[in-house]
């Protein structure tokens, strides 16, 4: 197989930036890429391992720093594996022909003869050298070579364990939040009562008296406290926020009337597909739906974390970011310092599921060290602050427009999706860090964009249907007016533009009195789509009763409608509430690196989608988010988590594809399409409970 | 400020805080015992949980004062002598999550179960935890790893 270069690559050609051969038998990996949970570098040292010819257990995989990794911008869309994994193979590829030609010079044998295992080079005649010993300089770019046949594979392929299991399993620390280092001081931040609300005045004399309190910092409306101890700077915090005196002002749009909202906000329409004709056929009927969903939390289980130290003019961070040079870009921009002053390393936090507020408490950490010059502040968020001042993912409407014959064939279709844009991720000045617009000389966020979507979409992933109809017509509005930060949450638009379709898909089959899965089939020229639609149907026992009060229902789409296939048939029972029985999954990865890491990454998703889908939903007021906590904002409980089957059809011989974010969409859909077997009312407002049932019933 | 005395994994400990200081910042901060988290202050999602005399408890709203004397689990002191708990091997085996924040806390409300009932069915895993979040959705491998460890039926 030809290494394909791919964007990470290009952007970081020499191979001694993405490792070193140790003489003491290690390889050394830095990938531009990050651990968020979802194994990435446990996949990474299996392409590397798979490469190299030598054991995983010898691959070691750096964290990412500024410092020395290869710029990959950010960790996120599901292409770790696709950009990471690619450049790694190209780079180990050559590193491996590299050592074969200096051992060939060496043992004085042509290098076809040469065979590596583990490390070791051996000659014909059994006289032997190794990468370990042969000591081949890296400092040269990547040529173009060629890298194994998948049909060679030994390691890529094998549910290899995930590295850093063995150390969260004992306790060990691994986290950010489990980092101490020598003198380190705890921050907290108080966060304004409500958006855009105004520091007018603050009485620091309670906090100051909090035993070990180090200093209390104010910049306009950013006001934080730094403690020796954390619980000393928690009742500094508590004291603080009773001393302050705030104006405030409403913003925010009536919940009650958020679509309204949605569809009527100042707006940019971008054209996503338009093969739409201005004399269609007469239409025997029209189809006419409206979806939409509210504002969702990223809910990370730790709340957010920053580490800072300031020592003379070098600031040094460590953050669970998914993009840290961006965040270097960000920080040293805001504090007046050079890229080069600035060290930004990457450190695990708990799963993000997308922008969430790790970037924010990164500069947090910043703000606070500043007063304490020398000594490293630890900055951690507090539940309420993670689930009402992160990004949100935004709340989102999608109408769609369906003409028929009088057959049920479609003769036209027009998708309309409004929603704020899918990304504010720091980097440009337009999306500046929550404390940077709360300082005295604050910076304006501008409303989130979106991805074009020749790089996936934001408002518009998955817009554009699967099944080409004749005359489509896919519009995006993307809101530039912002009352909630919005940012990237995994899946992006896919989620409800993924829902919207494949519930009029499921209407349709219902007109023309076909089976769902048979009317998908019919629409389907893509082999791939079709491969994952029947073995999902077939694996769930599709056509089956369910049973009083429930009802089987499908969900399929290709991720950015360039990644992973998936399908989805979900088993609902709608009695009192929304009950997913059960999910079963296909999937079409291409190129399985790690088929547990696929499953694992595909079941968690599907059960996150279920979360969304039927629970959650951001609580807000005129002038604020009252959902606060997990009272307020539920997740999803271990006996309300159905079980899910995954099935990975391998196809070796062709690209890797991630896995992160190809079932949200799909299992949304099919838990719609679902609800409506059971009940025969077909609910488009998310999320799926008992209360929007009753609503649409009405 | 005053001196509590702890016994934590089976060690003593004196520690010298204010009382109502929370149990998770003195193990985590004090006892460099970092396996606990903080998950959200108000004991509503078990990442933060430990055991207390056999009993899970949330560690992040229980005061240190109020553990003086009685026995401190935590998970780093769930295996013997150097030998990790059935409960650590299942997760292991199982993959049983993926970012692995929630994992110490589920670890501890499980081996808390497993003693107080060796033969839990399914359901009864599930009810355990439900005060334990899971926001990465390993919640099916997490009850396959619990099943996975319970001791054989005689």
């Amino acid at each position: 197989m030809t290494a394909q270069a791919g964007p990470s690559l290009a952007a970081n050609p020499r191979l001694d930036r993405w490792l070193r051969i140790e003489p003491d038998g290690r390889v050394v990996v830095r990938s531009g890429k990050v651990e968020l949970g979802q194994g990435v570098l446990t996949a990474l040292a299996q392409i590397v391992a798979e490469e190299l010819d030598v054991a995983p257990a010898r691959v070691q995989m750096l964290p990412a720093t500024t410092d020395g990794s290869p710029d990959e911008s950010y960790t996120a869309g599901s292409l770790s594996v696709q950009h990471s994994g690619s450049a790694l193979r190209a780079v180990c590829a050559q590193v491996r022909a590299l050592h074969l030609t200096a051992a060939a010079e060496r043992l004085a044998v042509p290098a076809a003869h040469l065979t590596i295992a583990d490390g070791d080079i051996c000659a014909p005649d059994g006289r032997r050298t190794s990468y370990w010993e042969l000591e081949v300089p890296l400092d040269r770019d990547v040529e173009a070579g060629d890298a194994k046949s998948s049909a060679d594979y030994a390691v890529v392929g094998r549910s290899m364990p995930r590295l850093d299991v063995p150390d969260k399993v004992a306790g060990r620390p691994r986290f950010l939040h489990d980092l101490r280092p020598v003198g380190m001081l705890y921050g907290r931040v108080v966060r304004p009562p409500s958006r855009g609300a105004v520091l007018v005045s603050v009485d620091e004399t309670a906090a100051s008296r909090v035993p070990g309190v180090v200093a209390v910092v104010r910049d306009g409306s950013f006001l934080g406290v730094v403690a020796e101890r954390e619980e000393n700077a928690l009742r500094a915090l508590a004291a603080l926020r009773a001393g302050c005196v705030w104006k405030e002002e409403d913003s925010l749009p009536d919940e009650r009337d958020l679509t309204g909202f949605l569809v009527a906000a100042p707006s940019e329409e971008t054209v996503l597909q338009d093969t739409d004709s201005d004399d269609p056929p007469p239409a025997a009927r029209t189809v006419r739906a409206r979806f939409s969903r509210p504002y969702l939390a990223h809910a990370s289980l730790a709340p957010s974390c920053g580490l800072a130290v300031w020592e003379a003019e070098q600031l040094s961070v460590w953050s669970h970011s998914q993009g840290i040079y961006k965040l270097r870009t960000a920080i040293s921009r805001s504090v007046g310092l050079a890229p080069e002053q600035v060290v930004v390393q990457h450190v695990e936090g708990a799963g993000c599921y997308g922008h969430n507020a790790a970037d924010d408490a990164a500069f947090d950490a910043v703000l606070l060290a500043r007063s304490v010059p020398g000594r490293p502040v630890q900055v951690v968020w507090t539940r309420e602050d993670e689930l009402s001042w992160g990004p949100f993912g935004p709340a989102m409407v999608v109408d769609i427009e369906v003409d028929t014959d009088a057959a049920g064939r479609v003769q036209r279709w027009r998708h309309d999706v409004f929603s704020n844009g899918h990304t504010s991720r720091p980097g440009p000045p337009t999306a500046p860090l929550l404390a940077a617009t709360h300082v005295e000389a604050a910076e304006t966020a501008m409303a989130a964009g979106d991805p074009p979507l020749h790089n996936g979409g934001g408002s518009g992933r998955n817009a554009v249907p699967l099944y080409e109809f004749p005359r489509q017509l896919v519009r995006a509005h993307r809101l530039t007016t912002m009352p909630l930060r919005t940012s990237a949450m995994r899946a992006l638009g896919a989620h409800v533009n993924v829902f919207a379709i494949e519930s009029v898909v499921d209407e349709l089959a219902g007109l023309a009195g076909v089976d769902p899965v048979d009317y998908r089939l019919e629409l389907l020229g893509d082999e791939r789509a079709r491969a994952v639609l029947q073995a999902a149907a077939e694996r769930a026992g599709w056509g089956r009763d369910p049973g009083p009060d429930a009802g089987l229902g499908v969900g399929l789409a290709r991720y950015k409608n360039r990644g992973a296939w998936c399908a989805v048939v979900a088993e609902v029972e709608a009695q009192a509430s929304v009950r997913v029985r059960r999910l079963t999954i296909a999937v079409d990865v291409g190129l399985v690196v790690n088929p547990d890491g696929v499953v694992n990454q595909i079941e968690g998703g599907a059960l996150q989608a279920v979360s969304w889908t039927t629970k959650e939903q951001v609580r807000f007021d005129a002038r604020t988010v009252t959902s606060r906590t997990w009272e307020d904002y539920p997740i999803l409980t271990f006996s309300e988590a159905p079980p899910v089957d995954v099935v990975v059809l391998d196809r070796p011989g062709e690209p890797a594809l991630g896995a992160g974010e190809a079932s949200m969409g799909p299992t949304a859909a099919a838990i719609g399409n679902a609800l409506f077997a059971a009940t025969g009312v077909r609910v488009q407002t998310l999320p799926l409970t008992a209360a929007t049932v009753v609503a649409a019933m009405g | 400020m005053s001196s509590t005395r702890l016994l934590v994994n089976g060690t003593t400990h004196e520690v010298v805080c204010d009382p109502d200081t929370p149990l998770l910042y003195v193990l985590r901060n004090d006892l460099g015992l970092l396996g606990a988290k903080f998950g959200c202050g108000l004991g509503l999602c078990g990442a933060c949980n430990v055991l207390v005399d056999g009993h899970p408890v949330h560690s992040c709203d229980t005061p240190v004062w109020s553990v003086a004397g009685r026995e401190v689990t935590t998970v780093e002191g769930l295996g013997s002598d150097g030998r990790p708990h059935p409960l650590q091997e299942a997760f292991v085996e199982q993959q049983a999550l993926q970012c692995g924040y929630c994992t110490a806390g589920m670890l501890v409300t499980c081996a808390a179960l497993l003693e107080r009932e060796p033969q839990v069915d399914e359901a009864g895993v599930r009810r355990a935890l439900d005060g334990n979040l899971c926001r990465c959705g390993s919640h099916n491998r997490i009850v396959r790893a619990v099943l996975g460890a319970r001791t054989p039926a005689r």
